[in-house]
């Protein structure tokens, strides 16, 4: 009646299962990396500073790396302006309607960043019908004033304030009512309580929210792409696609230093974050309740109308200008109901074959990414939380990576490293849409991740336990019971995922070929090849879908950990 | 069944000692309870017999197979004990049924064979008709006999309760003490019983394990523990003990000496062992103290609080003789005794704790 042996399959189970993840999370996350740093320092196999020499001493080199900077810079500083005003009302006051508001503030955030930066353009335009209708539309033939580092930064800014908004906002959640109102007590008005305790207290929050927007606008590449290339205002992830596109995987060497250059620029953001964080001590040691808004009075209605315009303005006035933009028969024809058409529609979800393969691939890579990866978050997180160790710290970090570093590095990685057949099945991935579901799965591992862990923080162990000493072996616990109990958080996790897979462009940009289009890569082309009112009409598809999906997440909401669903306070 | 021994078994968590050198034997069927305040270790040694944590040194045996030990772990999922945890860990998403059945499905045991002991599960802790409710519809008491219930259907060798009424009210406590005990006498299952509480430790074991720091301070019968404490902090936990030092002076044949207790000299129960010393410990029992007449036989002593405690007071005092030594004891109401006042005690009955070095080998060895 008792154990026959030690318990070597229970050992294999576990220590299979653990290194079998590990391998996974180092094809994903580190080998593609490894290979671009391994390009870097020995171009196709032989040690040289060749390329190097010859990228970093071209002006165009530069310039575009003072373009990245001044608009990574600027969107930064607009997000932060913006998320923090947002945040700080939003979690300090006693205004009503939060969760529908924080619902539209963050939806800029989930919808393609190509498709907001065209909005934005129809808005704009000289053929805008909103502001044609005010009288203020600019002259037919006039430059569209957004094509400009100025536009880019108005968008990138709009676009990655949510992100500041939303670590902020999480910092606040946990900031102690006790703190607040010690300050209140002694004598302190909200506006010092505002300045010398929450400001200094949310510094980690803050900081974190910053380097997040600057690594995400020095990546993008969707809205400098629409908004730079017409005017020849170069980004570095711009200019790698216009080298990779121009002259085909023989300038790898060169676009490898250009994607290592960016990547070093994102890496210094990220350090200078830990070392403003490293150098004072920001722990919160008392644990009261969270803190109570501060009633505006009648200063509440014009808070209110003030961030309702707010989102009008850039959401509701943009989204409107794209759905427009969408309904004209062609560019230039005005808009009248005699005029609208659903013919854009119809062409391209029905007329247009690489468009129609781009929307079957691109529902189909987003479905595969977040079902693959939540499948290999679920038990990975049980490892991470349940089995502290520094290995599994490590992983934790370097599944990061991919999502922390921009696109556009990642991508160029996954080129040098399906270049050339597989070894061994001698299969090849590069130009077919493997190549693209293998950097969806890289990159976005970490967004399964991170809800899953929540999930696993809210499970009682004890409930593990209790299956295990019912006999249940690590699979079979995984399986009926941690399953089961992390579902939902899973499911908002997968969500998540598919929605940035599915309103991706920056990796496919570079990793597209004929057959393995995806919705991004049409949409731009669309757009680049004149085609607005299709580009629009595809635009306008895929925010209602984002939409959709977003808004049937909030079913399950209340049996979700708070903070997972970025869209939901 | 099957019976359950530890031998020397030591864990540190860092520098922490969580379980210093623990001894334990327990027998095939016996129900032992393992009392300690919280942060003793009594969850830690749980642990370690269940085998969801390894040990640093010692051994853990089941029946006569070695589970635990330097470079041997059975996983928890192969060592064919129950559990019932202080949180009940109920599984949310199953029904009670299949809360139950979990064990027997793991174990490959199929319908029909499976839904009959399930249901005999459930109907021998009385919850025949909850087979399909969620553990969310159930009373606090109810998921406790499930919780029971999922444990022994497997028929365990060996069943491990952690603090199992912690998490329920006064008067539930009662009755489920009382089913614990008739659920022992019915299946006969060695049962190991974690507690902080000693009047639940005394109403069900057959023999009680105190720990504190980590050692396993004394093993024996509640009325042991109580009467013949072998560790002073053991007769300081139990049952309020009041540990006073003593010179003993004589020790009869009988296992009896007489004591002196600043200048009282009383009869006093001691081990067989005991040897005459200046230097002895003496465990009383708030019993054990009566008021008598200023010129009785007794101890002086002067009473510091008298606090109220329903259809009684008790009395806190301390000897003139050696101010730093407290005693407390209860009169009846109507008392006119105040603080300040003085009163002359007498000790009826004793017990001398035995030496310490002896004392803990003792509890070490058995």
């Amino acid at each position: 009646m008792m154990p026959e042996a030690t318990g070597w399959r229970e050992r294999f189970e576990d220590y299979g299962l653990l290194w079998g993840l590990l391998l996974v999370v180092c094809i994903l996350s580190v080998l593609p990396l490894a290979r671009l740093l391994l390009e870097g320092i020995a171009p196709q196999g032989e040690l040289s500073a060749e390329a190097a020499t010859r990228v970093l001493s071209e002006a165009t080199t530069w310039s575009a790396t003072r373009h990245s900077l001044v608009t990574a810079l600027g969107g930064t500083i607009l997000s932060v302006a913006i998320g923090c005003v947002v945040a700080l009302v939003v979690s300090l006051t006693d205004i009503r309607a939060r969760n529908a508001f924080v619902f539209c503030f963050v939806l800029p955030m989930m919808i393609a960043p190509q498709v907001v930066a065209l909005a934005w353009l129809q808005l704009f335009g000289p053929a805008s019908p909103l502001l044609k209708a005010i009288g203020m539309a600019p002259a037919m033939g006039s430059r569209n004033p957004l094509y400009s580092p100025q536009g880019i930064i108005l968008v990138l800014g709009v676009q990655y304030a949510p992100l500041v908004f939303l670590t902020l906002r999480a910092g606040l959640r946990t900031l102690p009512r006790a703190l607040l109102e010690a300050g209140l007590a002694g004598g302190a008005g909200p506006f010092t309580v505002l300045r010398t305790i929450v400001l200094p207290l949310m510094t980690p929050p803050l900081v974190a929210g910053i380097a997040l927007s600057f690594v995400s606008c020095l990546g993008n590449f969707g809205i400098p792409a629409l908004l730079g290339i017409p005017g020849n205002y170069l980004v570095l992830p711009t200019l790698i696609y216009q080298r990779l596109a121009g002259l085909g995987p023989g300038v790898l060497a060169d676009v490898s230093v250009l994607s290592m250059l960016i990547g070093f620029i994102a890496v210094v953001g990220i350090l200078l974050q830990d070392l403003m964080l490293s150098r004072r001590d920001f722990r919160i040691s008392t644990t009261s309740s969270v803190a109570r808004p501060f009633e505006l009075h009648r200063w509440r209605a014009p808070v209110e109308a003030g961030l309702w315009t707010w989102s009008i303005l850039v959401l509701a006035l943009p989204l409107l200008a794209l759905i427009l933009a969408s309904v004209v028969p062609a560019v230039g024809v005005p808009l009248t109901l005699k005029t609208a058409t659903l013919a854009n529609y119809d062409f391209v979800m029905f007329g247009h074959d690489a468009a129609r393969r781009a929307l079957f691939n691109s529902f189909g890579m987003s479905a595969t990414a977040a079902v693959a990866i939540v499948a290999i978050t679920v038990p990975l997180a049980y490892f991470v939380v349940w089995r502290r160790s520094r290995l599994l710290h490590f992983v934790n970090l370097v599944i990061e990576m991919p999502y922390a570093l921009p696109g556009v590095v990642l991508a160029i990685a996954a080129i040098l490293l399906f270049l050339k057949p597989l070894p061994l099945v001698g299969l090849s991935l590069y130009n077919t849409v493997w190549i693209i579901l293998f950097c969806y799965l890289a990159r976005f591992l970490v967004l399964g991740l991170r809800p899953v862990i929540s999930g696993y923080y809210q499970i009682d162990r004890t409930l593990e336990e209790a299956s295990q000493i019912a006999g249940a072996r690590l699979l079979r616990r995984l399986v009926t019971i941690i399953l089961p109990l992390v579902a939902p958080a899973a499911t908002a996790g997968a969500l998540l995922i598919f929605l940035t897979a599915f309103n991706e462009l920056t990796v496919s940009a570079l990793l597209w070929s004929s057959g393995a289009e995806t919705l991004g890569v049409i949409f731009f082309s669309f757009q680049q090849g004149g085609d607005s009112t299709y580009a629009a009409a595809l635009g306008a598809l895929t925010v209602v879908v984002t939409t959709a999906l977003m808004l049937s997440t909030l079913l399950m909401a209340s049996r979700l950990p708070p903070g997972v669903l970025p869209w939901r306070d | 069944m099957a019976r359950l021994t530890i031998e020397r078994v030591s864990k540190s968590f860092g520098a922490f000692r969580a379980l210093d050198e623990v001894s334990l034997e327990v027998a095939d069927g016996e129900f032992m309870a393992i009392l300690g305040a919280s942060g003793c270790g009594k969850t830690t040694l749980l642990r370690q017999i269940a085998g969801f944590d390894k040990l640093d040194s010692g051994r853990i045996l089941i029946g006569d197979a070695t589970v635990s030990a330097l470079h041997q772990h059975v996983p928890p999922e192969r060592r064919r004990i129950g559990i019932v945890f202080q949180s009940y860990a109920l599984w949310p998403h199953m029904t009670v049924a299949e809360n139950v059945a979990y064990g027997l499905t793991v174990a490959g045991v199929r319908d029909p064979e499976r839904s009959r002991r399930v249901a005999a599960a459930l109907t021998l802790v009385e919850l025949d008709g909850f087979a399909e409710r969620r553990p969310a519809l159930l009373s606090g008491g109810q998921r406790q006999r499930v919780a029971l219930a999922r444990c022994l259907v497997t028929e365990p060798s060996l069943v491990l309760l952690d603090e199992p009424l912690a998490n329920l009210d006064v008067n539930l406590r009662a009755s489920m003490e009382d089913e614990f005990a008739r659920f022992h006498a019915r299946t006969g299952t060695t049962m190991i019983y974690i507690t902080h509480d000693q009047a639940e430790a005394m109403a069900l074991a057959d023999r009680i394990a105190v720990m504190d720091k980590g050692r396993l301070l004394q093993v024996a019968t509640p009325s042991q523990l109580y009467r013949e404490p072998t560790d002073e902090t053991v007769a300081g936990f139990i049952g309020e003990g009041m540990v006073l030092p003593v010179e003993v002076r004589a020790v009869d044949g009988d296992g009896t000496c007489r004591a002196d207790l600043c200048g009282h000299v009383v009869r006093m129960r001691c081990a067989p062992s005991q040897k005459p010393t200046r230097k002895a410990r003496a465990c009383l029992r708030a019993s054990d103290l009566t008021i008598v007449p200023p010129a009785s036989a007794g101890v002086d002593a002067r009473i510091d609080h008298a606090i109220y405690q329903g259809g009684h007071f008790r009395l806190e005092a301390h000897l003139e003789a050696a101010p730093q030594m407290r005693v407390h004891l209860d009169v009846p109401e109507p008392s006119a005794l105040r603080p300040g006042q003085s009163i002359r005690l007498h000790v009826g009955d004793g017990w001398v704790i035995p030496a310490a070095v002896e004392g803990s080998r003792e509890a070490r060895a058995v």
